[in-house]
């Protein structure tokens, strides 16, 4: 006689939390491995940022004149913050927009016919793509001594966890479109209606004073000014760039990302489960 | 019989308009391997998917290992491992660190993951290429992974949609021959769909369905008995003499051929010793031939098996595995 008849059956547990960390856990440490083993993506993701503050950061740095920058600094260290906030923006959507290819591979399925729940599978999704693009950020920390910023370990800290609050809820986001996009073309629709609109809003490569009222509310709109708004805090610390530059008070910047976070993440998990699969 | 382990009543499953399941009704024993044959847009992939908790049904009711697949999902996913028709794994990772992702979205205790993860590469043949990225593993190779993972967590019942889809002919022996070992050592159940007539043959009892519904369910042999004799063709020194013979002695219809008797009947199997025994003098050789599922699924549904259109569906599965494999 075979087995499967006295095979006892599995636990029924009515309360199966860590079970449901565990599965986000491995989650996350997929996003993790991927991360490390594809040197390229981190070359590419080094690189890119380098590539903009080398060209832009030198070509508008010899014709930038902003009444906002005060004299004797560069606009290599104005664009610094700015461009911390785009590496983790790109890199959070990215990661977010990577279930599109989970999804064309086959790999989602496996995912979704586990006994997990959905919320679990996007707490994984949200921590690691939150991961990577601080892991990411932090890495470009290394150039601050090359563009004239010297940063403290409270700086480092603080910085870092703006960019996890940050990615984390771009992560989000980005879960919330790619989870209703069946192919990767729709991915070009929303890098240029929604990314690079985020990013240029953002204030990471012009000040966002004396502009014209219709973009100053767009601005206001944009989570990412917060963000970057947030890491110039941070990084000008102690110097009059600071007071300078920085619009808005450093509590309310996380609170606002905090906020934004909150409704994202949300968003995500009721979209994720909307879909039967 | 002991309870089922899947037991599915009235099942039906619309989307939209179409009526993919219209109403079927079985039950699979505990280690039984079970066959749904039919072909593509049978609804066989449709009850497999409601079975798994991934599609609601309409109406009707289906449970698994004893749990309602509408009311106790959770429990039902832990129950069973499912082998896709398309490739699911992470080419970007290595097979053991796909299998422990599995184990632990299963909920596999933490010091019983690399034990179990080494037995199933064994039971694969795959522990040599254990640290390579599945990326570079052959089709064949992949699929035996999806199964070594299907049953990671102690499954009760596997699926397998499809299993051999795609794969030479070779590779999808080896693949039967997993399976019925793994029956063998794991006591697992196993619920398989195909559409290849010969792979049913494998199956303890098969299931033909044919437009949303089960139009026959029995073991191969009785299916191919539903059809009709088996024809057995004997070579003979005198054909005559041993068509005379045969008729006048086991009665039925015996026709001699250009050295060859022919004779039809219900068991062949049976008569072949009873005949040579008979007239040792009068029988050469003894050839029987069964009749097969192909003609079983002609006579139930009135159309063969693999159409046009089938066929080129699995023309584009296969190129979409083959660039899918390229990744």
């Amino acid at each position: 006689m075979l087995s499967a008849g006295t095979r006892p059956l599995p636990p029924a547990v009515p309360v199966r939390w860590r079970h449901e960390v565990r599965a986000a856990y491995a989650i996350w440490l997929r996003e993790l491995i991927r991360f490390v083993s594809e040197r390229a993506r981190i070359a590419g993701a080094l690189g890119q940022p380098l590539i903009y503050l080398a060209i832009m950061g030198t070509g508008f740095g010899a014709t930038f004149r902003s009444a906002a920058v005060p004299r004797g600094f560069s606009y290599l260290e104005f664009m610094y913050p700015g461009v911390l906030g785009m590496t983790v923006l790109f890199t959070a959507m990215f990661s977010a927009i990577s279930i599109i290819w989970d999804r064309e591979f086959g790999f989602l399925k496996e995912i979704l016919v586990a006994p997990v729940a959905r919320g679990s599978i996007v707490a994984g999704k949200v921590a690691g793509g939150a991961t990577v693009a601080t892991l990411q950020g932090v890495m470009l920390l290394i150039l601050a001594p090359f563009v004239g910023v010297h940063l403290g370990l409270t700086q480092v800290a603080g910085i870092a966890l703006i960019m996890l609050l940050a990615a984390a809820s771009l992560t989000s986001l980005g879960l919330v479109i790619a989870s209703r996009m069946q192919t990767m073309e729709g991915f070009q629709v929303v890098m240029n209606f929604l990314v690079l609109p985020l990013w240029l809003l953002s204030g990471a490569f012009f000040p966002l004073r004396g502009l014209p009222l219709w973009m100053t509310a767009l601005t206001r709109i944009d989570p990412l000014t917060y963000a970057v708004d947030a890491l110039r805090g941070m990084v000008y610390a102690g110097s009059p760039l600071a007071a300078a530059l920085v619009v808005h008070p450093f509590r309310l910047n996380v609170a606002i990302i905090l906020v934004f976070l909150a409704v994202t993440f949300t968003a995500a998990i009721v979209t994720f489960r909307s879909r039967e699969d | 019989m002991q309870t089922p382990i899947i037991d599915v009543r009235d099942l039906v499953k619309r989307f939209g308009p179409i009526e993919a399941v219209r109403g079927v009704t079985f039950s699979v024993a505990a280690g039984e391997i079970f066959g749904f044959l039919g072909p593509n847009g049978a609804g066989k992939t449709t009850t497999i998917k409601v079975l798994a908790t991934l599609l609601r049904p309409t109406s009707g009711r289906a449970s698994l290992a004893g749990y309602d697949v509408v009311a106790r999902p959770g429990d039902v996913r832990r129950s069973m491992g499912i082998v896709f028709q398309d490739p699911s794994l992470d080419n970007r990772l290595t097979a053991e660190q796909n299998l422990r992702f599995h184990a632990m979205l299963y909920g596999v205790p933490s010091r019983e993951i690399e034990p179990r993860v080494a037995e199933v590469l064994a039971m694969v043949e795959l522990s040599e290429r254990r640290r390579a990225l599945v990326a570079t593993y052959s089709g064949g190779m992949k699929r035996r992974l999806e199964i070594a993972r299907g049953l990671l967590h102690k499954p009760r019942v596997l699926f397998l949609d499809e299993p051999t889809l795609g794969l030479d002919l070779q590779t999808r022996n080896r693949i039967w021959e997993y399976v019925v070992d793994l029956r063998r050592r794991e006591g697992v159940t196993v619920f398989m769909t195909t559409h290849y007539i010969e792979e049913s043959e494998h199956c303890d009892r098969i299931a033909i369905i044919d437009g949303g519904r089960i139009v026959a369910l029995d073991t191969p042999d009785a299916l191919r008995r539903h059809v009709g004799g088996d024809v057995i063709t004997i070579t003979s020194p005198d054909p005559p003499s041993l068509a005379r013979e045969i008729a006048a002695r086991f009665g039925g219809v015996a026709r001699a051929t250009d050295g060859h008797v022919v004779v039809e009947l219900e068991r062949g199997t049976e008569f072949v010793p009873r005949v040579a025994a008979a007239f040792p003098q009068l029988v050469t050789a003894v050839a029987v031939k069964q009749p097969t599922l192909d003609d079983v699924f002609l006579k139930l549904t009135g159309h063969a098996i693999r159409d046009e259109s089938a066929s080129a569906t699995d023309q584009l599965r296969t190129m979409a595995r083959a660039w899918g494999g390229r990744r």
